[in-house]
C-alpha cells in the first residue's frame, strides 16, 4: 500500500508540452481518476508513475521513496493496459503466474495464488485458453488477473474499459470498484469517460491539453467547477452557461432577462470580476418551473427519457440551455416557459479569465 | 428462327465459356511445363530406380530389376558413412547458423547509427555464387598466404593447418564457410520476426518485474521461434543437398572425408552414370528429406497451434 506524489512533473516530446508540470498527492488506498479528452496527457502521465516514460522534470515519490529515476520493475506498480497487452503465446494462466514467476516464487505459491486470484475474477474455466480465443471481457479479466496477482502497492489502468462493448463496460465497472473495495490498494485510473471516473472515483484529476485544470471530488467537479472547461466537460449535457452583463447588481441575460443574483453573490462578483461581463452557470436539474419564475424562454424541443423529461429552452436568439424536469409535466414546443434557478446551484465565471469566481460565504 | 439463333448463339456461347475457358488459358501453359520438366522426371526417375540402366548406353534399355538397386545401396556400409557424414555436416552447419543469425539478429535489432549499412553489409554473402564463394575461399584458407590463418593467430606463413587438405579439418572447412554464408539468411529472417514483436508486451513485462533474461525466455524466444523454424526448416533442406560447396572447396577429399551424399550422388550419376542406381539413391535421399521436413512443419504447427 502506497501514496503516490507527484511535484512539478512534466514531460516534453521535443518542443510540445504533452503534460505540463504537474502537483498531485494520491493518499494511501485512494482511487484517483484522470478524465479529459484525447490527447490531454491521461496516458503519458500514467506511464510516467510506471517508469515507461522518463519525466522531463520534477519528482515522482512513491510510499516516501524518490523513484524518478527507478525502472518500472523497481517501482512495485502494476498496470492494466487499455488493449490488455496479454502474453499471446501464453495461456491465461501463465500469463497471470508470469509476474510471479518473474520473481522466482516457488511453484506451491505461484498455484496457490493464480487459483485465488482466478476464483476472485471468477475466470477459472478459462485458464487454459490462449487470449486469443477469449472475449474481450474475458481477456480484460485476465488482465485485471495478473495485474492484482502480485499484490502490489499501486495499480495503474489506462482506459481497462475502452475496448469493451457498452453494456458490458458497466458490469466491469462496479467489478473493478468491488476489487478495489477489497483490495483497498492505491489505483489511478486512466478515462475519457467521465460517468466512469464520476461512477468510480474517490477523486477525480480533469485534465486539458497537458494542464490540470481542476482536482476534487466527483461532487466537486461536477457542483463547483473550476473553470469553463470543467463545467463543460463534466455532466452531460455539460453545465448551461449563459453569457449576460454585469450592472446594477442585476445580470443582464439573452432575451430581456434580468437575472438578480442570490444571496452573498452580488459582492463576490462586485470582488471577483474583471470586467462587466459574467457567464451564469447551472446544472440542468438546477432549472425550477415556476409561472413567476424571473427568467423566461422558448421551448425549443422536448426529450422524454425514462425517468425525467430534458427540455432544450432558447433564452433569446440562438442561446439554447438544457433543463431536467419531472416526466410528469407536459410542454409544448414554441410555448414560452417562466423558471427560477435553485439558488444553491448558480455559479458564477469570469468570460475573460474563464475561472469561476468564489462565493463570498 | 434460323436467322435468330445465329445471331444470339454465338454471344450466348462466349459469354457462358468465358470463366471456365480463360482459366484453362492461363493454367494449361504452367501444367504443361510442370509436367514436362517435373512430374515427369520425378516419375521416370522412379521408373529408372527399379532398373538397371546407364545415359551413356542409349542403345542398351532399361532393365526392369525389381528391388536390387535400393538392396544393394542400403546395404552399403559406404552409403551409410556418407549418410552419418551429411547428418554431422546438416546438424552442425545449421545449429550455427541457427545461433549466430538469431545472435546478429538481437543485435541488429537495437537502431543504431549505421545499422542498415551493417545490416545491409551482412546479407553481401546471400547474393554470391556458391562457385566463385569456393574459389574465394580456397583462397583465405590458403596455408601459404590465405588470411584465415593469419587471422586466427598464425602469422607465420605456412605454420598454421592446410584447412581443405587435412581429413580432419575439411569438414569444419565447409561448415565454415556455410555458416558464413548462410548465417544472414536466418537474420533476415529472425530480424523481421523481432521486429514483429510489439513494444507492449515488453511493456507489460517490464511492470511484471521480469528480469531481461526471462524477457527473453519468455517473450522473445517464442515471439520469434516460428520465423526461427522456418528458417532452420529452409536451411535443413538446402544443407541435406550441399554440393556447390564441396566441390568448390574440396571436391569430396581429402579422401572421402568431406563425401556429403549430394557429391556422392553426383558422382554416381555423372561420372560412374550409373543412372538406375542412382535414381534409387536420390529417392532415398528424397524421403529422408519429406521425413525430416515433415517434422519440423509439425513443430511449427504445434507453436503455430499455441497463439
Ligand atoms: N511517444 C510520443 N512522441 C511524441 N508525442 C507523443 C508521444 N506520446 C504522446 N504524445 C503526445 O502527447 C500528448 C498526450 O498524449 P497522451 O497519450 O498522454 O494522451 P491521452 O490523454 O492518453 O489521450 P487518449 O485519450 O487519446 O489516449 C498528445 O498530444 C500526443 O500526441
Ligand atoms: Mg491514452
Amino acid at each position: 500500500m502506497a501514496d503516490i506524489e507527484l511535484k512539478q512533473v512534466e514531460k516534453r516530446f521535443g518542443e510540445h508540452y504533452a503534460v505540463r508540470p504537474l502537483d498531485l498527492f494520491i493518499k494511501n488506498g485512494e482511487f484517483v481518476a484522470l478524465l479529459g479528452p484525447s490527447g490531454c496527457g491521461k496516458t503519458t502521465t500514467l506511464r510516467m508513475i510506471a517508469g515507461l516514460e522518463t519525466v522531463s522534470g520534477g519528482r515522482i515519490i512513491l510510499n516516501g521513496q524518490d523513484v524518478t529515476w527507478l525502472k518500472p520493475s523497481q517501482r512495485d506498480v502494476a498496470m492494466v493496459f487499455q488493449f490488455f497487452a496479454l502474453y499471446p503465446h501464453l495461456t491465461a494462466w501463465e500469463n497471470i503466474a508470469f509476474p510471479l514467476q518473474a520473481e522466482g516464487e516457488s511453484r506451491e505459491n505461484i498455484k496457490r495464488r493464480v487459483k485465488e486470484v482466478a476464483e476472485l475474477l471468477r475466470i477459472e474455466p478459462l485458464l487454459k485458453s490462449r487470449p486469443g480465443a477469449l472475449s474481450s471481457g474475458d481477456q480484460q479479466r485476465v488482465a485485471l488477473a495478473r495485474a492484482l496477482v502480485r499484490r502490489p502497492s499501486c495499480f495503474l489502468m489506462d482506459e481497462p474499459l475502452g475496448a469493451l462493448d457498452a453494456d458490458f463496460r458497466e458490469t466491469m465497472r462496479s467489478e473493478i470498484k468491488r476489487l478495489h473495495i477489497l483490495q483497498n490498494a492505491t489505483t489511478v485510473y486512466v478515462t475519457h469517460d467521465q460517468i466512469e471516473a464520476m461512477a468510480m472515483a474517490d477523486r477525480i484529476v480533469v485534465m486539458s491539453q497537458g494542464v490540470v485544470q481542476q482536482v476534487g471530488t466527483p461532487a466537486e467537479v461536477y457542483h463547483t467547477p473550476s473553470n469553463l472547461f470543467v463545467a463543460q466537460f463534466i455532466g452531460s449535457p455539460g453545465m448551461n452557461l449563459v453569457k449576460g452583463t454585469w450592472a446594477d447588481n442585476v445580470v443582464a441575460l439573452p432575451g430581456g432577462n434580468r437575472y438578480a443574483p442570490p444571496d452573498g453573490w452580488p459582492a463576490a462578483l462586485h470582488r471577483g470580476l474583471s470586467g462587466s461581463g459574467v457567464i451564469v452557470g447551472f446544472r440542468p436539474e438546477a432549472v425550477q418551473i415556476h409561472p413567476n419564475g424571473q427568467l423566461a424562454a422558448g421551448v425549443y424541443s422536448v426529450d422524454l427519457h425514462g425517468s425525467y423529461t430534458m427540455l432544450v429552452l432558447e433564452m433569446g436568439d440562438d442561446h439554447s440551455i438544457h433543463a431536467r424536469v419531472s416526466r410528469d409535466a407536459h410542454f409544448t414546443v414554441g410555448e414560452t416557459i417562466r423558471f427560477d434557478l435553485n439558488p444553491s446551484m448558480v455559479r458564477f465565471f469570469d468570460p475573460k479569465t474563464e475561472r469561476a469566481i468564489a462565493h463570498s460565504a | 428462327m434460323q436467322l435468330t439463333q445465329t445471331q444470339t448463339a454465338p454471344m450466348h456461347r462466349r459469354r457462358s465459356l468465358t470463366d471456365v475457358q480463360i482459366q484453362v488459358l492461363f493454367i494449361a501453359p504452367t501444367i504443361i511445363l510442370l509436367v514436362l520438366w517435373n512430374i515427369f522426371p520425378l516419375f521416370y526417375s522412379l521408373y529408372l530406380s527399379f532398373t538397371e540402366f546407364s545415359v551413356i548406353k542409349p542403345d542398351v534399355p532399361p532393365a526392369w530389376i525389381g528391388l536390387q538397386n535400393y538392396n544393394k545401396l542400403l546395404n552399403d556400409p559406404r552409403i551409410w558413412q556418407y549418410f552419418a557424414l551429411t547428418g554431422r555436416y546438416v546438424v552442425t552447419t545449421v545449429a550455427l547458423q541457427a545461433i549466430i543469425g538469431f545472435g546478429l539478429a538481437l543485435f541488429l535489432r537495437e537502431r543504431f547509427k549505421g545499422s542498415g549499412l551493417v545490416t545491409t553489409l551482412i546479407l553481401i554473402p546471400i547474393m554470391m555464387s556458391p562457385v566463385v564463394i569456393g574459389l574465394f575461399w580456397k583462397l583465405i584458407y590458403n596455408p601459404a598466404f590465405g588470411i584465415f590463418n593469419y587471422l586466427i593467430g598464425y602469422s607465420v606463413p605456412n605454420s598454421g593447418p592446410d584447412w581443405l587438405g587435412e581429413a580432419s579439418r575439411a569438414l569444419w572447412a565447409i561448415i565454415i564457410v556455410d555458416v558464413w554464408m548462410w548465417s544472414p539468411f536466418v537474420m533476415l529472417l529472425c530480424l523481421s520476426g523481432l521486429k514483429a514483436i510489439p513494444d507492449y508486451l515488453y511493456e507489460a513485462a517490464a511492470i511484471d518485474r521480469a528480469s531481461p533474461w526471462f524477457q527473453f525466455w519468455r517473450i522473445t524466444l517464442p515471439q520469434v521461434a516460428p520465423l526461427l523454424l522456418i528458417a532452420i526448416l529452409f536451411r535443413t533442406i538446402e544443407a541435406f543437398k550441399t554440393f556447390d560447396l564441396v566441390m568448390g572447396l574440396t571436391g569430396g577429399g581429402p579422401g572421402d572425408s568431406t563425401e556429403l551424399i549430394a557429391v556422392y550422388l553426383y558422382r554416381a550419376a555423372f561420372t560412374r552414370f550409373t543412372t538406375g542406381e542412382s535414381s534409387a539413391l536420390a529417392y532415398i535421399i528424397l524421403v529422408i528429406v519429406i521425413a525430416v521436413s515433415n517434422l519440423y512443419v509439425r513443430s511449427l504447427n504445434r507453436i503455430r497451434g499455441e497463439q
